[in-house]
């Protein structure tokens, strides 16, 4: 039995170790509110929402939460010994699944907490914006399941990037919108997101999709997130009689990140490594305005960005960058503030990977343990293949999601390179 | 009120009459046609001009100016090009900055990073060398609309150092303590916006508009309406309806856009820009007389 089991719901939500921004939306000199006048009501009921529902369990939110993510979105998630890399490191490596979440990624545990919470307030309409197609999937399932109309703005790159997940939200009855600004990425997707709720508040929820954004959004993906990190702690204290050593997790905006840290922050024995997206090399163009990474926490600056003050990809005069990497999901040029923070305060340590190493750690769990992962959580197992000798005996890594979505750039990618252990498909001359 | 009196030449515009408030994008669709284009504003009976300086995620933005935004930021137009920008201009009408805070906030920031680091200090710059440029471009105020009230304090400071205005944005879902906390930081004129939503033109005028104009009634700084404004008759219809001014933007960016996209010269399209600035003015002296004069036949 684990010191955890015994706590009320109410407790479980006021943890200690989850207190920090839910004051005022500070993490030291992140956070904050920075956003258009007629977004600042919508943020005032929201964090008024958030402090009800969320935090002091109202109607039963919290419970209604809960029970919707066992029974359907099939949590928990298994804690499993990944036996071939134990052996290959010589240490114990679990993975924390999320890929087995319903929907396929850890992004339902934010979805579906935001559109029932949607629902407690009353709201009639459900907006959000996806870069890899995870986040405005699980959104479009989370919205079917509880009967809201739901639009999702999609950046017309990653239409074309991530054409199974298009397909995905469609089937399960939300309106998909291209947006052609910019390069067509997440970060255009998230300014058209936010143009409609300017128009639409009065009766509309923005589900944003990662510890970003204006207060409350930060601390209420990162509470919802906490599943994670939840059971993981509980799932390591049960199955290997302590807490882990290391735990690591891919970074992009942060939400699996931060999930999968929440209540390992305050042990601090345990080492927690963010992996971003090192992209093609972490030098940046500054004249082109591009940034060939995502990688925010580690070669970032601090700027203000879609409602936070945060680590971003910038250039000198504080026009953000465009960011890369070979999973869409990862491709931001920003960060959520808690984790800018708590890389300030050398609690959380920032590292890059790049995406030579990402494919071949997608490769890699692939053939070693029977697990496609995502191109995201694949940067994950990079950073495992490169500096396991830095670890401890006991390691937890967050399978953030699958990687079905990913099998066309997968190969694509592939195709390009030389990899390390990747299928030789020569043979095949007709096609998959 | 913060600090109304911050800049004399802002508070002049809105002493006598209702004040005509153009926008454009600064180097929209480049330098050379744009500083023509807002010196045919000036002609056409500007009072104040408010000069869009580029940031690429202009999330307070409808299509039309986030447009200009992008063919500004094309043409190469920078935070100090832009300041060159202003101090070139042969205008009468004062000038305010409209942009988002991570341009304020990183102004100069490069030097501040090189001596940070050889320090060994966080690089920590703030709004103040931002401002300061500014003021010495001859800027009067400035409008940012993604930062709040909450959030202000530095800048605040920083514009009564170099007596500047901040001019803070009043939407129709404003009211309550947010108001009153808006009210008290801002200076010059306060922006109601006439309706929710982004920047765009529209074919109507919002009955949010007179709403918000009766809530900032008892506060004692002029009140400029925008968004949606496109027409004479609509700014006729907003300062009879009790506004100081009108803001009109997009009407005129849609202008600037059609040059652009039909490689119209320069002249011409200051001609047209000139022609529908004395339209917008006209009509707001129109609704202003016929309030003049409701008001005395009461």
């Amino acid at each position: 039995m684990s010191e955890t089991d015994t706590r009320t719901t109410e407790e479980t939500a006021r943890r200690p170790g989850r207190e920090r921004g839910r004051e005022d939306g500070k993490f030291g000199r992140y956070g904050g509110q920075y956003v258009p006048e007629a977004l600042m009501p919508a943020i005032s009921e929201l964090t008024d929402a958030y402090e009800r529902y969320v935090l002091d369990n109202e109607d039963g939110f919290v419970d209604e939460f809960r029970e919707r993510l066992a029974d359907f979105g099939g949590r928990p998630t298994p804690l499993q010994r990944a036996d071939r890399l134990s052996e290959r490191y010589d240490r114990d490596v679990y993975l924390k699944r999320e890929d087995l979440l319903h929907g396929g990624a850890h992004k339902l545990n934010n979805a579906l907490g935001q559109v029932l919470l949607a629902k407690y307030m009353g709201k009639e309409r459900i907006i959000a914006e996806t870069g890899a197609g995870q986040h405005g999937t699980a959104t479009a399932m989370a919205a079917a399941h509880l009967d809201m109309p739901c639009t999702v703005y999609m950046g017309e790159r990653d239409i074309n990037r991530q054409r199974p997940n298009v397909f995905r939200m469609k089937l399960n009855g939300s309106e998909v919108k291209p947006v052609t600004t910019g390069r067509g990425t997440l970060k255009e997707a998230i300014s058209e997101t936010m143009r409609d709720w300017a128009e639409t508040v009065e009766d509309t929820h923005y589900v944003i999709g990662s510890i970003v954004g204006p207060h409350p959004f930060p601390v209420m993906v990162r509470d919802f997130q906490a599943i994670i990190s939840e059971e993981a702690r509980e799932q390591a204290i049960e199955k290997t009689g302590g807490l882990p050593t290391d735990v690591v997790a891919c970074a992009g905006g942060g939400s699996n990140t931060m999930g999968t840290f929440a209540e390992f922050v305050d042990d601090e024995s345990v080492a927690l490594r963010a992996v971003e997206a090192g992209g093609s090399t972490l030098e940046v163009d500054e004249e082109a305005g591009v940034a060939p990474n995502s990688a925010s926490l580690y070669a970032g600056d601090e700027g203000v960005l879609h409602g936070a003050r945060t680590k971003l990809l910038q250039d000198s005069d504080g026009q953000i960058m465009e960011s890369h990497s070979i999973s869409s999901g990862l491709d931001y040029a920003g960060v959520g503030p808690e984790l800018a923070y708590l890389v300030d305060e050398g609690r959380v340590e920032p590292v890059a990977v790049d995406d030579d190493a990402a494919l071949e750690g997608f490769h890699r769990l692939s053939s070693t343990e029977g697990i496609i992962p995502a191109l995201e959580t694949a940067h994950a197992f990079g950073f495992l293949e490169e500096h396991h000798e830095e670890l401890g005996e006991r390691v937890v890594v967050n399978v953030s999601g699958r990687g079905d979505k990913d099998l066309d750039a997968a190969i694509e990618e592939t195709d390009k390179r030389d990899v390390d252990g990747a299928p030789d498909m020569s043979m095949f001359t007709g096609g998959i | 009120m913060a600090d109304a009196d911050n800049s004399e030449a802002i508070a002049a515009a809105f002493a006598d009459g209702p004040a005509f408030v153009p926008y454009l994008v600064a180097g929209d669709p480049d330098e050379s046609a744009s500083t023509a284009y807002v010196e045919a504003l000036d002609r056409g009976g500007a009072d104040v001009i408010e000069l869009g300086l580029p940031f690429s995620e202009p999330i307070a933005e409808g299509s039309t100016i986030q447009e200009a935004l992008v063919r500004s930021l094309d043409a190469g137009m920078t935070p100090d090009r832009f300041f060159a920008f202003a101090e070139g201009l042969d205008v009468d009408a004062a000038l305010v900055c409209m942009t988002y805070y991570n341009l304020v906030y990183q102004y100069g920031s490069g030097e501040a990073r090189s001596a940070s680091n050889a320090s060994g200090d966080a690089a920590s710059t703030g709004p103040r060398p931002f401002v300061e440029r500014a003021a010495a471009a001859g800027i009067e105020g400035l409008v940012v609309p993604d930062l709040p009230a909450e959030e202000a304090d530095p800048l605040r400071e920083a514009c009564d150092e170099f007596g500047l205005d901040l001019v803070f944005i009043v939407a129709p879902t404003t009211r309550g303590d947010r108001l009153d906390r808006i009210m008290a930081n801002v200076s010059g004129y306060v922006y109601v916006q006439a309706r929710l939503g982004t920047t765009g033109a529209r074919d109507d005028v919002s009955d949010q508009t007179t709403a918000s104009l009766g809530r900032l009634r008892e506060y004692d700084v002029p009140k400029a309406v925008g968004f949606g404004i496109s027409t004479g008759d609509h700014a006729e219809r907003i300062v009879a309806g009790g506004a100081d001014g009108v803001i009109v933007g997009s009407a005129l960016v849609d202008v600037v856009a059609e040059g652009a996209s039909e490689d119209l010269p320069t002249a011409e399209v200051a001609d047209r820009l000139e022609a529908l600035a004395r339209e917008l003015k006209e009509g707001a002296e129109r609704g202003y007389r016929s309030r003049t004069e409701t008001v005395e036949s009461a």
